[in-house]
């Protein structure tokens, strides 16, 4: 008998059931389609200003930095102050997705495509924020190289206001809406702040093996 | 392959543990941080505790429909052009890691923090294969090279302090500067960095574990802080999973919720930094990511313990709340438990994996308080499962000497006969030590717990001796 159903044989004998039982194969493929949502934290169910606000807050809270910006052709020059105000170099890696905005009216080196571990600054495009724990999602595919959410030091995301969601169920919705039911991009990363290790004495330190420093820049829509 | 265990000597191995001061100075690291942030979050989410429950409920629907949501789930892996292996036993896991990693020619890996890994031993494996292992989580990292096993599922190196971690990298990394300066735990993050992002690039397969499998989608999915993780997933030109087959949840909306009492109940945080939904291989036009994706699905007792007094135990989302506030675990450090499980969960879970002959001596290691429970998010009744493997181990006639013979030892429980004799003949292990060391043990507040223990109603005290004597009667 093979591994797998020798496996699912003993899960099937212990269980006491046979695996035809009609009963149990709709209760699965019930819960599988309508995938019920469970309890949403009245935070993650706010709106409006409100939203934004717990957003700005929790990110803030996972000691990310954010800034508002107002349109996405400011989004290039809101990337080289950023990096003059930190002393940075004026280059950056950046994903697809934003080769379109206006780069040449900065001084900004830009470079497009994934990331070989050689980038101190990468800007991406996310596909969503949660407000609830101020996380981020980013969504794997060509405009959006997931070696640029991890490689580099800094790691700036660029997402449009309208994109922020109060719960985590809400952003399933709008992927479901993008990529269908059922289906996933190969990557979806939640990103909640810099990287951290606690591993040394349990003091907490950034920048462990991801970026020392996550930068949200909010474009208002 | 098995990692070596050492459970059989659980009390040897805690009395040394109870006289290593340094150990004892490292464990009240766990003493003070873990607690305080997880009782701070919990406080700040109101629904906190109605999520727990929710985070149970899903657990139990999928392990009783386990059968069909991992043949859902591998259909979706498939679909998604992904592999999946199935393994009965640690020795097939690791045929089957070996089998890939050969085929592509594999020289090295580099590693995720997976518990299945050290479950199976996989390190030891690819050594002996030729291959070399290199763990990327800090902590995992550093257990790696000093050749232990990790001492907390969470935090492996929770065991040490910075001195000795100085020291290791001193003795290994001999291509650095001899007179660098160490002192700071943040060089030591750095120095440790730019050593793993070598490896990092050069690998040729990485192998991460996986905190859930969604069987909606097909899709494995890793909690991490470091990013060691992901670096290890989207690099090399494979990526495999290894995952235990009670991973699988049924969709996106299961696992947001479990999400939420994850990382509150294990770091104290309200989400972890990375939390990475895997599906697959690269996509035609994905700039990177694998060529390859495979899960090795591994059973290894777990499908026996369904329809058991241990069927709970299944839904452990393996945060590391229950050690974080054992007091035994507190004292002895995660070590002393022998295996790769330490703390209540692997008390309870290590005599399924490994088997009660081996591991008969850790449900021992409790005190009842109960604390594990009360914290645990997917309410897995620990203490009472501790005292099913107790009587069997009765049954087995497995128990020492010292259980049934030293009870007049325990002179001040006397005033309580039911809950002394469940507790003398259940906890006689654990607190054996306590006992002797009580002096030094003040500051735990075992004292404390035992009152709380003792207001509870006496629980099945009778039932039990009326087993107990029946047995003995019908001897
Ligand atoms: S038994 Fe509960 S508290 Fe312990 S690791 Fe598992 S889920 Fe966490």
């Amino acid at each position: 008998m093979s591994a797998r159903d020798e496996i699912l044989g003993t899960i099937r004998r212990s269980l006491g059931v046979t695996g035809t039982e009609r009963p149990r194969h709709s209760a699965v493929d019930e819960r599988l389609a309508a995938a019920p949502k469970g309890l949403v934290p009245e935070r993650g169910n706010l709106s409006g200003e409100a939203l934004i606000d717990l957003f700005k807050a929790q990110a803030a809270a996972t000691l990310a930095t954010l800034e508002e910006v107002d349109g996405l052709d400011r989004v290039p020059e809101a990337v080289a102050d950023y990096l003059r105000r930190g002393n940075l170099p004026a280059r950056a890696r950046i994903g697809d997705g934003l080769a379109s905005l206006p780069w040449g009216a900065t001084a900004l080196e830009v470079t497009t495509g994934a990331s070989d571990g050689r980038d101190l600054v990468a800007v991406n495009r996310a596909f969503g924020g949660v407000a609830e724990t101020g996380t981020l999602a980013l969504v794997s595919g060509p405009d959006s190289p997931t070696t640029l959410n991890f490689l580099p030091d800094y790691a700036v995301a660029v997402l449009k206001r309208s994109e922020i969601t109060g719960d985590y169920e809400t952003l399933w919705a709008r992927l479901r809406e993008r990529f269908g039911k059922g289906v996933m991009p190969r990557t979806v990363n939640w990103v909640t702040g810099p990287s951290r290790s606690g591993d040394i004495e349990q003091t907490i330190l950034l920048g462990a093996h991801g970026p020392r420093s996550v930068h949200i820049i909010v474009v208002n829509d | 392959m098995t990692a070596h265990v050492t459970s059989p000597q659980f009390k040897q191995n805690a009395t040394k543990a109870l006289a290593d001061d340094q150990l004892q100075k490292a464990m009240s690291n766990v003493r003070q941080g873990f607690i305080d942030k997880r009782a701070a979050v919990a406080a700040k989410l109101p629904e906190f505790e109605a999520l727990r429950d929710s985070a149970r409920d899903i657990k139990n629907h999928a392990l009783q429909n386990l059968d069909l949501y991992l043949e859902r789930w591998e259909e979706k892996v498939t679909a998604a052009g992904g592999q999946v292996h199935w393994a009965r036993t640690a020795d097939e896991a690791c045929g089957a890691v070996l089998d890939i990693c050969r085929r592509v020619g594999a020289k090295t890996v580099t590693k995720g923090k997976s518990m299945i890994s050290e479950e199976i031993a996989l390190n030891a494996a690819l050594e002996t294969a030729g291959i070399t292992p290199v763990e990327t989580d800090l902590g995992e990292y550093i257990i790696q090279l000093r050749g232990e096993l990790p001492s907390h599922i969470i935090a492996p190196a929770v065991h040490l302090n910075a001195t000795q971690v100085e020291s290791d990298f001193r003795r290994v990394h001999t291509h650095l500067d001899p007179q660098r300066d160490l002192s700071q735990p943040v060089q030591l993050l750095t120095e440790a960095r730019g050593v793993l992002r070598d490896k990092f690039l050069s690998a040729d397969v990485g192998i991460t574990g996986a905190n859930f499998l969604i069987a909606e989608t097909g899709t494995s999915v890793i909690v991490t802080n470091e990013g060691n993780g992901d670096l290890t997933q989207i690099l090399p030109r494979i990526h495999i999973v290894i995952a235990s087959i009670e991973k699988v949840v049924p969709t996106l909306e299961d696992v947001s919720q479990i999400l939420r009492v994850l990382a509150r109940s294990a770091t104290g945080q309200e989400m972890s930094v990375y939390t990475t939904f895997s599906t697959g291989p690269r996509r035609p036009g994905d700039p990177d990511g694998p060529e390859e994706y495979h899960v090795i699905v591994l059973d290894n007792g777990r499908s026996a313990m369904l329809g058991t007094a241990f069927q709970d135990m299944l839904r452990c989302i393996r945060c590391g709340a229950c050690m974080n506030h054992c007091p035994v675990y507190h004292a002895v450090g995660g070590h002393a438990y022998g295996w790769v499980y330490p703390g209540p969960m692997g008390a309870v879970l290590s005599p399924s994996l490994i088997g009660v002959d081996k591991a008969g001596h850790l449900p021992n290691a409790s005190t009842f308080c109960g604390r594990c429970e009360s914290v645990c998010p997917v309410r897995i009744p620990l203490p009472k499962m501790m005292r099913h493997w107790r009587e069997r181990e009765f049954e087995r006639h497995l128990s020492p000497a010292t259980v049934r013979s030293g009870i007049a030892f325990w002179g001040f429980f006397a005033k309580r006969p039911a809950l002394y004799r469940l507790a003398t003949r259940a906890a006689m292990g654990a607190l054996a030590w306590f006992g002797r060391r009580k002096g030094a043990f003040k500051s735990l507040p075992l004292a404390g717990c035992w009152t709380q223990y003792r207001d509870f109603p006496a629980p099945q005290g009778g039932t039990f001796q009326a087993q107990w004597k029946a047995k003995r009667g019908g001897r």
